[in-house]
């Protein structure tokens, strides 16, 4: 995996004269400039950063693109002190943004932390890394002990929650750290903030503070001199599959994804783009001149996400990926509603029929019916995410399924997975 | 026309509560179906008048607590 900067996009993955930062917070300062951030409640300073994040129209970066700002007034609306969040469980298997951001400038993602916490009143903030990655919990816990030398600040510990997929969903997480039971819950209203013994939580993805400490050294201005009026700034990737250059990007929003294809070298014709997550879309590179931002792929059909890019060459079978991750994504769930616990297997059943040449049309009717049946259906969004991703299938590999339905398995079902999924066992929590 | 706000009623599924009983979809089979593994389908649309009694038993009868009547205005 390598890290590297497109072009003038550097703000987040900012190098030094000598090459690559290094994390340590004399090399932030020197890169970023010194932050002050009040370490009492400062009325004065707290609007004038507000108006700026306001301003800026930072969205959040972990998948829910919902501007920052806004979570700020439902928090501070209760008029209780909040605990801030750090998000960087990073569950999607095909993302490494967070860890490397974490490993590149763990200081900016503390400063924003911060400055998130000075301006709701949060005397307290908690980072959530998952218990299967070690070296970035390491890299937070010396960036924090070298902040402890420095002076300032407000109390921070790392916690560890268990790496699986829905851990990192906001309810799921906050479960976790208030009894340990990392399930995600029903949210019948979504503007009422979540809460870990009384207070409302204040959570945010590790890349939105990281921007967040951005924008307050900079302003809002600066912010959007990259990206769309729409969709602002820049953002991470991680780009891999059949690429010569797989990694964490660092780029505009509303870059063409084909010009984001083309600069890590596809190995072959691509036969298909995966962007999100695995609960995200496929995309049909004869569309791949859309924007990469939040409405141009949704019009698209695709979105986001966590911003990951997976690109399948045409010597692979979209099919038979997609019948992956959704047996991995069946495997993920929680557990707690049957849609999804029945749903998604069989969903996954259909697919692997329909891969292997054993499904005939009336499989992928019954497929297109068990979207429509589970879809919306859960208390959280990951079966609503299997389902996108699979009716995306349905549409870009639309071609390849006809072959498949006929009884004839494409030469690329057979060909081994581009995709990435984590090592069964890899959290200490275990798989229970 | 004039329109005076109401208050209506909608079905709601707790999906976490559910246990597939099915008892919802004997007692309301105007607005309740079962999906292949039994679980409820309802959807967002107000409860008639005529019907709201019958749902107010399905929700009660549930053994898992997991059907639910939410009040939502609405214009009659």
């Amino acid at each position: 995996m390598t890290t590297a900067t497109l072009d003038r996009t550097e703000r987040l993955l900012r190098t030094g004269p000598d090459g690559p930062a290094d994390p340590g917070l004399s090399t932030h300062l020197a890169l970023h400039g010194p932050l002050a951030v009040p370490r009492r409640d400062d009325r004065d300073w707290s609007h004038a950063v507000w108006r700026e994040m306001a301003a800026s129209g930072l969205t959040g970066r972990g998948g829910g693109g919902f501007p920052a700002a806004a979570k700020w007034d439902a928090v501070t609306r209760s008029g209780r002190r909040p605990l801030v969040v750090v998000n960087a469980m990073e569950g999607e298997p095909a993302s490494a943004k967070d860890r490397a951001l974490l490993a590149w400038s763990p200081h900016l993602v503390l400063d924003g932390a911060e400055v998130v916490a000075a301006l709701s009143g949060a005397r307290e903030i908690v980072v959530c890394v998952a218990d299967d990655r070690d070296s970035s919990a390491r890299v937070v816990e010396r960036a924090l002990a070298e902040r402890a030398r420095a002076g300032g600040g407000r109390p921070v510990s790392v916690v560890r929650p268990p790496a699986r997929y829905v851990t990192g969903e906001e309810s799921a997480l906050v479960s976790w750290l208030t009894r340990g039971d990392a399930r995600p819950a029903l949210r019948v209203d979504k503007s009422v903030p979540l809460q870990v013994r009384r207070r409302p939580v204040l959570l945010h993805n590790a890349e939105t503070l990281a921007q967040v400490a951005l924008i307050v050294r900079h302003g809002a201005a600066w912010f959007r001199e990259l990206g769309t009026s729409e969709a602002p700034g820049s953002t991470l990737v991680t780009v891999s599959g059949a690429v010569r250059t797989p990694g964490v990007f660092e780029v505009e929003l509303g870059t063409p994804v084909a010009e984001l294809v083309a600069r890590v070298d596809p190995t072959g014709p691509v036969a298909g783009i995966l962007l999100g997550g695995y609960g995200g879309a496929w995309l049909d590179p004869a569309h791949a001149s859309v924007a990469y931002a939040p409405g141009p792929l949704a019009a698209a059909g695709a979105t986001l996400g966590v911003g990951i890019v997976v690109v399948l060459a045409t010597s692979s079978c979209g099919i038979a990926e997609t019948a992956r991750i959704a047996r991995y994504m069946a495997g993920e769930s929680a557990g707690q509603c049957g849609p999804c616990v029945f749903g998604l297997p069989a969903m996954a059943d259909d697919l692997e029929l329909l891969a292997a040449g054993r499904g005939d049309p009336a499989v992928v009717g019954r497929l297109e019916q068990r979207c429509d049946a589970v879809m919306g259906r859960g208390a959280c969004r990951h079966p609503d995410g299997v389902v996108r991703l699979v009716r995306s299938a349905l549409t870009v590999f639309a071609d390849d399924l006809r072959v498949h339905t006929a009884g004839h398995p494409c030469t690329g079902h057979a060909a081994p997975t581009v995709l990435r999924f984590p090592v069964a066992g890899a959290s200490r929590a275990g798989a229970a | 026309m004039s329109r005076a706000a109401t208050v209506q009623v909608r079905l709601r599924v707790d999906p976490v509560a559910c246990d597939a009983f099915g008892f919802c979809a004997e007692l309301l089979p105007e607005r309740v179906t079962l999906d292949e593994w039994g679980y409820p389908i309802v959807d967002g649309r107000p409860v008639g008048p005529h019907l709201v009694d019958l749902a107010a038993r399905a929700a009660a009868e549930c053994p898992r607590r997991a059907l639910h009547l939410e009040r939502v205005a609405g214009t009659a």
